[in-house]
């Protein structure tokens, strides 16, 4: 297909650079197509200036009817594919209409751009920034840019965090009473609690920790929920008996978590659960699922 | 099938082997190139093969020592920062990223161990983390070889006095802490294999093998809980003050808590064993407090035992510390506990409650030797545990009394001292009737041993209780089982004991001999014949003693006089004249009768040879034993001086008249010849009746006479020529004497007429008669030869 892609090609070029290129940090984004790739990290109320050239290809003029940049916020769900749905979009007029013949540079800036909702690449769902240039023509369509780029956003330590505590069981066979230290964490964060045996009839082999992420995108009856297993870690071997406590040390930076993300523009949750999960000798299973909120701390080095 | 299940075994074994030898050399690489993160993952995944649940304790042990020798490693590889870059922190948090339980906390135990080493974090921090995470294994196996790595890579890193982990905020206490913590906890999951199935193939099997081997497993574990135990005495902090106030408590609430028999058992021997004497006296009221908690199926006997054994060592070890003991009371302390356990323990055996005993008493000997009202009441309260008025039946519990009462006769070698045990005997009661006469014999011999006087009556009468299994017959003893010899030999003990009673106190000698009287006296015909004489020798003894004092002590009230002991003595001999042992008893009245006669006694004589011969008419019927009495009393009599001539002619009279009766004419023969010597007392003042001496010996020739006339009507050929020469010898022996009536003439007559016997009897060769007369005839020859007054007497005498 390269000779068709070849015939089309565009007749310029159009490159986007960021100001503070060099000294702001880069974070690898997944692609459609599973590569990753460098992009720049913003987070809310942060200036977004730049420049954009666009340089025709040699001997080439472009005609247009004007030139514009938009910062676009999309959310993009996977089964109602092609449908952007923009939370946020600003334009900048570059250019009016009118001819390039060589090499242009325009610079832009959106300021304190509000950008609420984080960068998120779920399973069913997408929320994305980028910069969209726009070369408009009349005829043999546009010319349209794109550049990623990632939003952040921190989140003070909550000031109200109380622990999960709770007493769970089967009636004379198995009660227990879990802890764990909060009910927020951040994403490197450390939970920790323990297991404590108030009844043991049960044979028990093993207790993990499960960390899961439930993504529910859609509303009303076209509501999509995806469920994911991030984490599967050993608490326990073996059985324990009457008056034993377990302790819970889990360490989620190993973990590719995301900060939970509630209602994003009505169209998509992200919620994260502990699984606490006693497998028996008959490979039975008795979990207990408790929600907890994860925040993105600003990292401090 | 449990074949199958050993096969399938070694198999899983090897295949674990493997798989850590695989996972094993690619952390090698990682190692090599220095590349943390595969290192991480390689060892987690080594690690992973102990998380099997399919080996016995003994194979999951070679397991583990694989695992251990490549964890050497990977801490080597830890220690150096250079190596890996990462920092001590960073890398304890690093291997808690491990999604497996076992591999995770396998590498915490070895990075924390690192972690000490580097002293970036107080010891003790890292230690509480360690053995707080290791509760996260709960399968009892895999938990008690975590927990033993535990202990194993950080016994060198604990703050103990002068370790240089200690200081700041590290203390001994914090050393302590950890390893009771770690002790609790493994001993924990090692009870707990009691009650969990955890080997696969336990279904298969029959409920009681299963179990059995279950057992066997799980003793084979118990040295990895006991080693905290040794890992506590090592530490050199543990000073008394500390063992006292937080070891010992907190061991034995464990131990008190798991209600565990094999536990419970192992673990007090364990600390008994571990830990020094010294701790043990101090803390003694601590240590035995517990005992009573103890599940009731625990072997505390032994267990304290063991303590009172090693105590007792400790004792004799150095006689500084017995003020130690006397301080703390250890006697008091033990013998309180023994009560209390035996009383907790209701299904103790009766062994074990002795056996208890058994080893209080050495300790006893052993501590305070000094202490015999502390035996005594050690004693006392086994009689008390002891099930009233029944025999003890157990086998191993009689060999504990025996046990019991033979430690403080080895201890004293006094059986004196034991003597004043007031609860010996009762406990010799206890024993049934054979083990009693085994124990008096041993009493017995040790007296004999030792050669230890018993000299009051007191103990003669305690003594003679404790030894009644010999004296008589116990009840429900039957006859039919005994052993002559045995018998015999317990006896003649007895005798030889009577003999080792004596006091120089004729008063208190009296009272000694009238208590053994009393005892043997129930002893019933077989007895008697044995411990009688014995008696009667000691009493006859004192006889001598008194008539040798006679002269000093005139005048004093006493009551042992020469009369009463006679007096005593004929009751005695009565007794065994009427069992009937008419022989015996003749020959001791005989004795006494001479005793009586050295005293001057003369009735009290009297009435002895009235007693001997009323035996020998009315008990002694067989003629051979009538020969041998009428000899004895023949002799006994002519030693006699006290009598006057009445009663001297009536004994004699009877002496003779018996001697006529006797049933052959030979035996008549020869006890009237020896009649002859009962007139004739070659003494200074002795009866010298020449007259009566001729008549003897003339009534003997006659029957001599008789008897040969009988002989040769009988058997056609004439006899006894032997007689005519003892009687010819009777003759010289007058004639030498100078008895007035034995005339030469007479002698020269009597060896005509045996010459003239003994030709016309020359078909009868008798050479034994024939030497006899020969000799007979060369004493003459001599006789005449050797001149002065004999020469001159015999000269007339023609041969």
């Amino acid at each position: 297909m390269n000779y068709i892609i070849g015939a089309f090609k565009p007749s310029c070029n159009i490159s986007i650079t960021f100001s503070d290129a060099k000294t702001r940090k880069q974070v690898p984004l997944k692609k459609e197509g599973g590569q990753a790739v460098s992009v720049p990290l913003f987070q809310s109320q942060e200036n977004i200036s730049g420049k954009i050239s666009i340089e025709p290809i040699q001997g080439k003029k472009v005609e247009h009817n004007g030139v514009k940049v938009e910062l676009l916020g999309q959310i993009e769900m996977y089964f109602d594919r092609g449908n952007f749905y923009d939370f946020t979009s600003l334009v900048r007029e570059l250019d009016v209409p009118g001819e390039i013949y060589e090499r242009k540079t325009y610079p832009f800036e959106f300021s304190t751009v509000e950008m609420p909702y984080e960068t998120y690449n779920g399973v069913n769902v997408r929320l994305r920034y980028v910069l969209k240039v726009t070369v408009s023509r009349g005829y043999g369509g546009s010319i349209v840019e794109y550049q990623d780029f990632v939003v952040r956003n921190y989140t003070p330590p909550p000031s109200i965090n109380n622990s999960i505590k709770m007493e769970v069981g089967i009636e004379d066979c198995l009660h227990i009473e879990f802890e764990y230290n909060k009910s927020k964490y951040h994403l490197k964060d450390v939970i920790i609690g323990k297991i404590y045996f108030l009844l043991v009839r049960i044979k028990i082999k093993n207790m993990d920790l499960e960390i899961r992420r439930r993504e529910s995108t859609g509303s009303g009856p076209n509501t999509h929920v995806e469920t994911e297993t991030l984490a599967k870690f050993e608490l326990m071997d073996g059985a324990p008996v009457r008056g034993e406590s377990i302790p819970i040390r889990l360490f989620l930076s190993p973990y590719e978590l995301t900060p939970t993300h509630r209602n994003i523009n009505n169209k998509f949750s992200v919620k994260y659960y502990l699984n606490l999960v006693l497998v028996d000798e008959e490979d039975r299973r008795y979990f207990k699922q408790q929600e907890i909120t994860i925040y993105r701390l600003q990292e401090t080095s | 099938m449990l074949l199958d299940g050993i096969e399938d075994e070694d198999k899983w074994l090897a295949e674990g082997i493997a798989g850590i030898q695989h996972h094993a050399f690619y952390m090698h690489r990682a190692l090599d190139a220095n590349n943390l993160r595969d290192a991480l993952k390689y060892s987690a995944q080594m690690l992973s093969e102990l998380r099997t649940s399919r080996l016995s304790p003994h194979k999951y042990y070679e397991l583990y020592m694989r695992a251990f020798d490549e964890l050497r490693k990977l801490e080597m590889f830890f220690k150096d920062e250079s190596r890996h870059g990462v920092s001590i922190i960073d890398l304890y948090e690093l291997v808690q990223h491990a999604g497996n339980i076992l591999p995770r906390l396998y590498l915490l135990c070895t990075v924390g161990s690192v972690y000490i080493k580097s002293k970036e974090a107080p010891a003790k921090d890292v230690l509480k983390d360690l053995v707080e995470m290791c509760r996260a294994v709960q399968h009892p196996i895999r938990g008690l070889f975590l927990r033993s790595y535990l202990s194993q890579v950080s016994r060198d890193k604990l703050p103990d006095l002068g370790s240089e982990y200690e200081g700041g905020s590290d203390t001994v206490t914090d050393a302590v802490d950890f390893v009771l913590q770690n002790f609790t906890e493994m001993n924990k999951l090692w009870v707990r294999m009691q009650y969990q199935a955890f080997f696969g193939l336990s279904g298969l099997q029959g409920p009681g093998r299963a179990r059995e081997k279950h057992e066997k497993e799980r003793s084979e574990l118990r040295d990895l809980v006991g080693k905290n135990l040794l890992v506590l005495s090592q530490i050199e902090g543990v000073e008394l003050q500390m063992y006292k106030d937080t070891v010992l408590p907190r061991v034995l609430e464990q131990v008190i808590n798991c209600k565990d028999e094999l536990a419970q058992y192992y673990l007090m021997d364990c600390l008994i064993q571990v830990f020094p004497d010294e701790y043990h006296l101090q803390t003694l009221e601590t240590l035995l407090g517990a005992c009573p908690q103890l599940q009731p199926t625990v072997d505390i006997k032994t267990v304290l035992s063991q303590l009172m054994d090693r105590l007792s060592n400790y004792a004799a070890s150095s006689t500084d510390v017995l003020p130690e003991f006397l301080q703390v009371e250890a006697f008091a302390k033990l013998s309180s506990a023994i009560g209390r356990v035996i009383e907790a323990q209701v299904d103790m055996p009766i062994v074990g409650a002795i056996s208890l005993y058994v080893s209080l008493l050495t300790f006893t000997l052993r501590v305070h030797p000094d202490r015999l009202d502390y035996v005594d009441q050690v004693l006392g309260a086994c009689v008390r545990k002891l099930p009233g008025n029944t025999k003890v039946e157990d086998k191993r519990a009689i060999k504990q009394v025996v046990a019991l009462l033979s430690a403080p006769l080895e201890k004293y070698n006094d059986i004196v001292t034991a003597l004043t045990l007031s609860n010996y005997p009762r406990v010799m009661d206890h024993l049934d009737n054979g083990t009693n006469k085994v124990m008096a014999m041993v009493i017995i011999q040790s007296i004999m041993k030792n050669d230890s006087c018993i000299s009051t009556a007191d103990k003669v009468e305690v003594l003679f209780e404790l030894i009644k299994g010999l004296i008589k017959d116990l009840d429900g003893t039957s006859d039919d089982e005994l052993d002559e010899e045995d018998f015999h030999d317990e006896q003649n003990s007895v005798a030889r004991l009577i003999h080792m009673l004596y006091n120089d106190d004729p008063e208190e000698m009296l009272k000694i001999i009238c208590t053994v009287k009393k005892h043997i006296m129930n002893g019933g015909p077989k007895r008697l014949p044995f411990t009688v004489p014995p008696l009667v020798f000691s009493a006859l003894g004192l006889v001598r003693q008194l008539q040798g004092q006679d002269g000093e002590v005139v005048g004093e009230d006493m009551p042992a006089t020469p009369k009463t002991v006679f007096q005593f003595l004929n009751q005695t001999v009565d007794a065994l004249s009427s069992i009937p042992s008419p022989e015996l008893a003749l020959r001791l009245y005989l004795h006494c009768a001479e005793a009586a006669n050295d005293c001057d006694l003369e009735p009290v004589a009297y009435e002895f040879f009235t007693q001997a011969f009323v035996l020998y008419e009315e008990e002694i019927a067989d003629s051979k034993a009538q020969v041998t009495a009428i000899h004895l009393i023949i002799g006994a009599l002519q030693r006699m001086n006290v009598f006057g001539t009445e009663n001297r002619d009536t004994l004699t009279h009877k002496a003779t008249g018996y001697s006529a009766k006797l049933l052959k004419k030979p035996d008549q023969c020869r006890a009237v010849y020896a009649c002859s010597h009962l007139f004739w007392v070659d003494d200074q003042d002795g009866v010298k009746d020449g007259e009566r001496v001729l008549l003897c010996l003339k009534r003997a020739l006659r029957i001599a006479n008789a008897a040969q006339q009988m002989a040769s009507v009988t058997r056609g050929s004439s006899g006894p020529v032997t007689l005519f020469v003892e009687i010819l010898n009777k003759y010289l022996y007058f004639f030498e004497k100078g008895n007035p009536q034995i005339t030469s003439a007479a002698i020269q007559g009597l060896v005509e007429l045996i010459t003239t016997e003994l030709q016309s009897d020359s078909s009868n060769v008798k050479p034994a008669s024939d030497a006899f007369f020969a000799s007979t005839l060369r004493y003459i020859q001599f006789q005449k030869q050797k001149g002065g007054a004999m020469g001159e007497k015999y000269a007339s005498i023609k041969v």
